[in-house]
């Protein structure tokens, strides 16, 4: 048995939405050096609607997968969509990770979450 | 493919499989039964035992056959903290990287009631022979310090850590499962008292082993049962197993100055193209390391996925990730010679098998250049070092 499912290595090895967004309305990171994983999401967004994201991922083959994932499921979507992704939804559009890898999708999550609220900070 | 890994394990030599195959096929009788056929079994134990015995200037007699290192390790650990705590001695000085099966078996006898000392092994990964010998006291009733470092490669002072050893009336215990073949090893004129190895790292068949202990050294069993192996492990012998390892040891042995310098040779030539790229360290000394050993981190990047991009290109490595170990934790090893956790996660083992050619090193060069460059093109961490909003480690 392979370590990743097929889909987590077509992301792993193609990752979509790779880049950044230098005027981005928002941006959000999280995570450490020092676990080993570190996601940044940018989000360009229009009218409420999610019209670019863009991420850059210093981890394991998991966490860039599942920033991916993560990128490919909220593009064009409105903002109040994007609140509502879980971790578990992306995992399972992985077609699942292993145990330990879980957090990589919890981390993906977070720092979608993060990115909007830097966008609703920045609006206020 | 390329495989770089042979510090994970090795090819079978096809001597060794040879062997293996005929003994499976015409002498798979138990060498404890009294017949012919169980003692035709029995002849060929004896056999591997005087082989091995002879590779490292040791007597038969003191050469038990195990499962492999861990087993050979816990056995060797376990004996000297018996024989140590009949004489009221139960302090043991060991070293910060040296493979778990020693750590844990320390961190057991430490629940125990024993002390452990475990010695900086520095930036360079050597254990300083002064420091063993300040770490000392009259408690002392081991000190292990394995020979060379399974992860980065360092070969230890052994044969001056076995004389202070000796000197000051010690047991000593190395375990040489990453050294035996690569480096000359005698057992006599390097002070060695108890010694492991496995079969696997030397071309032989996994599930084989041996242990080493000096006549006079009473050991305890970690597997009672019936009198094989001089009583000390019980349990039908490995025969083909067994006659493979000595095999397989001996043809190792045998070229090892010939293997040796066309490692290092290798060895170097590689470590000289891994260097080229910015932001990056060899790991360990560069010349007290094991001819196949390239250790090296690179900043800003992670193992894991440095690890599987190589697999695309038919590159088989390993890492000192926490990503590749199941924890959140880099390699031990490497927080030992004191790298940080940030660049400890972007660590690549790489260890070179005989075969290994100027082309095969080449091409591994320009992978592991083309993939730092691509999974660091991504990196945020790279991107604010770049920018300078955080300080180069490397």
């Amino acid at each position: 048995m392979a370590l990743y499912s097929e889909k987590v290595m077509d992301h792993f090895l193609h990752p979509r939405n790779v880049g950044v967004i230098e005027d981005a309305d928002g941006v959000g990171e999280v995570g450490n050096a020092k676990c080993g994983d570190i996601m940044k999401i940018y989000l360009k967004i229009d009218n409420e609607i999610i019209t670019d994201v863009k991420f850059e991922t210093f981890g394991c083959g998991s966490a860039i997968a599942s920033s991916s994932m993560a990128t490919e499921m909220i593009k064009g979507k409105p903002v109040t969509e994007a609140l509502e992704l879980t971790n578990k939804a992306v995992a399972e559009a992985l077609d699942g990770l292993p145990a330990h890898k879980m957090h990589c999708s919890v981390l993906a999550e977070e720092a979608i979450k993060n990115a909007l609220e830097d966008y609703q900070n920045k609006k206020k | 493919m390329i495989y770089a890994d042979n510090a994970a394990t090795t090819k079978m030599s096809q001597a060794a499989i040879d062997k293996m195959v005929s003994l499976m096929n015409d002498t798979y009788g138990n060498p404890s039964s009294l017949y012919r056929f169980g003692q035709k079994a029995k002849e060929e134990l004896e056999l591997a035992r005087e082989t091995v015995a002879s590779v490292i200037g040791a007597e038969p007699r003191e050469i038990l056959f195990t499962s492999g290192g861990s087993e050979a390790d816990n056995q060797a650990i376990r004996s000297a903290a018996l024989l140590g705590k009949a004489k009221g001695k139960t302090h043991i000085v060991s070293t910060k990287f040296e493979h778990h099966a020693v750590l844990h078996t320390l961190d057991k006898l430490e629940k125990e009631g024993f002390e452990i000392t475990l010695l900086d092994v520095h930036e360079d990964g050597l254990v300083r022979p002064e420091e063993v010998a300040a770490a000392i006291t009259d408690k002392t009733a081991l000190v292990t310090i394995m020979y060379a470092n399974n992860e980065i490669g360092t070969i230890q002072p052994i044969a001056e850590i076995g004389k202070i050893c000796h000197e000051k009336g010690v047991l000593f215990h190395t375990d040489a499962v990453q050294a035996i073949t690569h480096v000359p090893i005698n057992v006599v004129e390097q002070n060695i008292d108890m010694l492991s190895a496995s079969g696997h790292k030397f071309h032989g068949p996994k599930g084989t082993g041996f242990l080493y202990a000096k006549k006079g050294i009473k050991l305890s069993n970690l597997i009672e049962g019936g009198a094989q192996e001089r009583g000390k492990r019980a349990g039908t012998e490995n025969v083909p197993g067994i006659a493979a390892m000595a095999v397989a040891l001996k043809e190792a042995a045998y070229k090892l100055d010939e293997t040796a310098k066309y490692l290092i040779e290798k060895r170097d030539r590689l470590i000289a193209g891994l260097s080229e790229i910015e932001h990056s360290a060899l790991n360990g000394d560069a010349v007290k390391r094991l001819p196949s050993n390239v250790n090296f981190c690179f900043e800003g990047i992670e193992g894991e996925s440095l690890l599987l991009l190589l697999d695309e290109k038919g590159i088989a490595a390993s890492s000192g990730s926490a990503c590749t170990s199941g924890s959140l934790d880099p390699s031990h090893v490497l927080l030992a010679i004191g790298r940080v956790h940030d660049v400890a996660h972007g660590s690549l083992r790489l260890s070179l098998g005989e075969d290994v050619t100027d082309e095969d090193i080449d091409y591994m060069i320009n992978a592991v250049k083309e993939v730092v460059t691509y999974l660091r093109s991504f990196s945020p961490i790279w991107r604010d070092l770049v920018a300078g909003k955080k300080q180069f480690i490397l």
